[in-house]
């Protein structure tokens, strides 16, 4: 008892506040990468794991070419295109290769994180606001915020006008509707490609944006960040849909990836806030994307599940609205619509009509066609052909 | 102008799953022609629709849209040639997108998609009046998902989108087998008026005996792979399910076993 109120007095609530804008800070760059993630994830229907890997790349490119003299502009740039060909390789092996989706991201994924070590040529490579001018920083809070917000705003703007072209529309129903793309003309491979290219091309710039941030790129700066992309768009979509529910549009849906960042974070300040071991950090994530993802399904299991009819319908029996005795015959009267149906149908099956004969014939076929099918003799003639 | 000359396909060969689907078949469609394909099931119907839409090579033999071979061009770059409507009314439409974004995507089939937008205004006034025709209360909800709909109304969606672009030939497999006798009732007749008013060259594969003698200018039926029957013309227009059912029989030697297509005639 007493060492948890101990506990509780050394928790400090300024402490927890003077933390907040470092970790929107780092919610909204993280968001930038859950923007990525969006378009192979929630678009293109895509689990595509190469962000580990591109999301470091981005941060690796970025440190070797600000410590080698570079403006922090141009390396972010050149991690963009460095997440591009990142995106690019997951797409040919997907593609080309025909390797399942999962397992070319991770292909690419683990190649990348040697790449990065050559890139970088060492495990982390510090990169100081003290030497170097930076597009951001932990240094400057603010100004941190402002960038990323500035970043956020122009790659939404962007995201909702691409995907509103033509173009874009062919990464949407390629993600939704593949065998309908094919029949319309569309070259699904090529939507694919393209959708991985974008997305990595972000997942680095966001790893770019980052490195800057805390001062240094590191090897490991990526892993988990599918995990936390992930969190991000599920958060950031239970939440918008709660809010807005039908009202919500597509502009809305990526404005929430962000804010799904930004609260992914500030829940990981209450973590550390609450002085839980920073081992854990990871086992608390997980948790989190998995009952965000659970919610949809639970919510709709509440309302929709075997227990429930059961329960209802024992309710229904104990005030004597129904009758669920099958076999009394004495209960006919009072028997429920739908088991009156049964027994009509027993009773005349010759004077079935349409809508249910179809579906009762329908059914018979397809197990006939299955188990019954006749040897049939070939004809002697090739009867038809001209 | 369509024609099939002579095609092949063996599904898992060398496995015990091994089928031969087709079994050389050889078709010529001309222009306005609106063939009626009956079969049982596995007797090649849909595969043969397939063939021609390019879901998979053939193994032998050729597929001429217009004169021209297309027998090696994939799925995507056919369906410029094509237009396709599924049994499946989920297949044809992408669940997610709105009626408008479905119908503007299908208007740019065969054409270079670009960075302009998906759907302009003037668009959608023309969709508009399209599905007013249609007289599904569509008009009115251009921008609800597609998702939202019924199947049966889908499937006029799906017919719309087909046939948005002047499709060189037109494939129906046995799209309204999984609709309600009525509904597919006014599908089928929307196909109809489709196809006789742009003069479509149209394939469609159905199960219903009585609908594949009532629609189209001309019949075939498939058994094993291969066209057994082919009947146009005045012929056509004088068939009954009783003298298809006899046809069948003397070329096949036994009775049709399908038990599917005998109920629902």
């Amino acid at each position: 008892m007493d060492s948890l109120l101990s506990y509780f007095s050394s928790l400090n609530p300024m402490t927890f506040v003077s933390q907040l804008p470092g970790n929107i800070a780092q919610g909204i760059i993280w968001g930038l990468m859950a923007l990525g993630v969006f378009i192979t994830f929630r678009l293109l229907n895509f689990a595509d794991l190469t962000v580990d890997g591109s999301f470091a790349t981005g941060g690796a490119v970025t440190a070797v070419m600000i410590i080698n003299g570079v403006p922090a502009w141009a390396a972010a740039l050149t991690a963009l295109a460095a997440g591009i060909l990142a995106g690019l390789v997951t797409g040919f092996l997907h593609t080309v290769m025909q390797i399942p989706d999962i397992l070319s991201g991770i292909l690419t994924q683990i190649a990348l994180y040697s790449i990065n070590l050559n890139i970088m040529q060492k495990a982390n490579l510090p990169i100081s606001y003290r030497n170097y001018d930076l597009t951001l920083s932990a240094s400057d809070i603010p100004k941190a915020i402002v960038t990323g917000l500035v970043f956020a705003a122009a790659i939404i703007a962007l995201m909702y006008w691409f995907f509103g072209t033509e173009m874009g529309s062919t990464i949407r129903s390629t993600g939704s509707n593949p065998d309908m793309s094919k029949a319309q003309g569309i070259n699904i491979n090529t939507a694919k490609v393209l959708a991985l290219a974008l997305s990595n091309g972000m997942v680095a710039l966001s790893g770019s944006l980052f490195s800057q941030y805390q001062g240094f790129a590191d090897v490991n700066m990526g892993r988990g960040a599918i995990v936390i992309g992930l969190a991000a768009v599920i958060i950031g979509m239970v939440i918008g849909d709660a809010i807005f529910r039908k009202k919500s549009n597509f502009i809305i849906k990526l404005l929430f990836v962000v804010v799904g960042g930004i609260l992914y974070y500030i829940a990981m300040g209450i973590v550390l806030w609450l002085k839980m071991p920073t081992d854990d950090t990871k086992l608390f994530t997980a948790v989190i994307v998995a009952l965000f993802l659970a919610v949809p399904n639970l919510k709709e299991m509440s309302k929709n599940s075997f227990k429930r009819t059961a329960k209802k319908n024992k309710r229904l029996a104990a005030q004597g609205a129904i009758t669920v005795d099958l076999g009394g015959s004495a209960a006919q009267e009072e028997k429920p619509a739908a088991e009156e149906k049964n027994t009509k149908k027993k009773a005349d099956v010759k004077k079935q009509t349409t809508s249910l004969k179809k579906s009762v014939n329908d059914q018979k076929n397809v197990n006939k066609s299955v188990n019954n099918k006749k040897p049939y003799k070939k004809p002697k003639n090739k009867g038809g052909r001209h | 102008m369509l024609e099939i000359r002579d095609v092949y396909k063996t599904f898992n060969p060398g496995t015990i799953n091994e089928k031969m689907a087709l079994r050389g078949v050889s078709l010529k469609l001309e222009d306005g022609d609106f063939c009626t394909v009956i079969g049982g099931n596995g007797a090649g119907n849909s595969t043969m629709l397939n063939s021609v839409a390019g879901t998979w090579p053939v193994d032998n033999g050729m597929i001429l849209i217009d004169g021209h071979d297309v027998s090696g061009l994939p799925e995507h770059k056919r369906a410029h040639y094509l237009g396709r409507v599924f049994q499946d009314p989920r297949m044809g439409t992408v669940s997610d997108m709105g009626i408008d974004e479905n119908l503007a995507i299908a208007a740019r089939r065969g054409k270079f998609r670009g960075l302009a937008w998906g759907v302009t205004k003037a668009e959608r006034e023309e969709y508009r009046e399209m599905l007013k025709e249609f007289d599904l209360g569509l008009e009115d909800r251009m921008t609800a998902k597609v998702g939202l709909l019924s199947g049966g109304q889908r499937q006029a969606i799906t017919l719309l989108m087909a046939t948005i672009k002047k499709p060189r030939v037109l494939l129906l497999d046995e799209h309204t087998a999984a609709l309600d006798p009525k509904t597919a009732a006014k599908v089928l007749e929307l196909s109809d008026k489709i196809i006789s008013e742009h003069k479509l060259t149209a394939l469609m594969v159905t199960h219903n005996m009585n609908d594949a003698i009532t629609h189209g200018n001309r019949l075939i039926m498939m058994n094993d792979g291969k066209i057994i029957l082919d009947i146009k013309g005045e012929e056509k227009k004088k068939l009954t399910v009783e003298a298809l059912l006899a046809k069948f029989k003397e070329i096949s030697g036994s009775n049709l076993s399908n038990d599917r297509m005998l109920l629902e005639k």
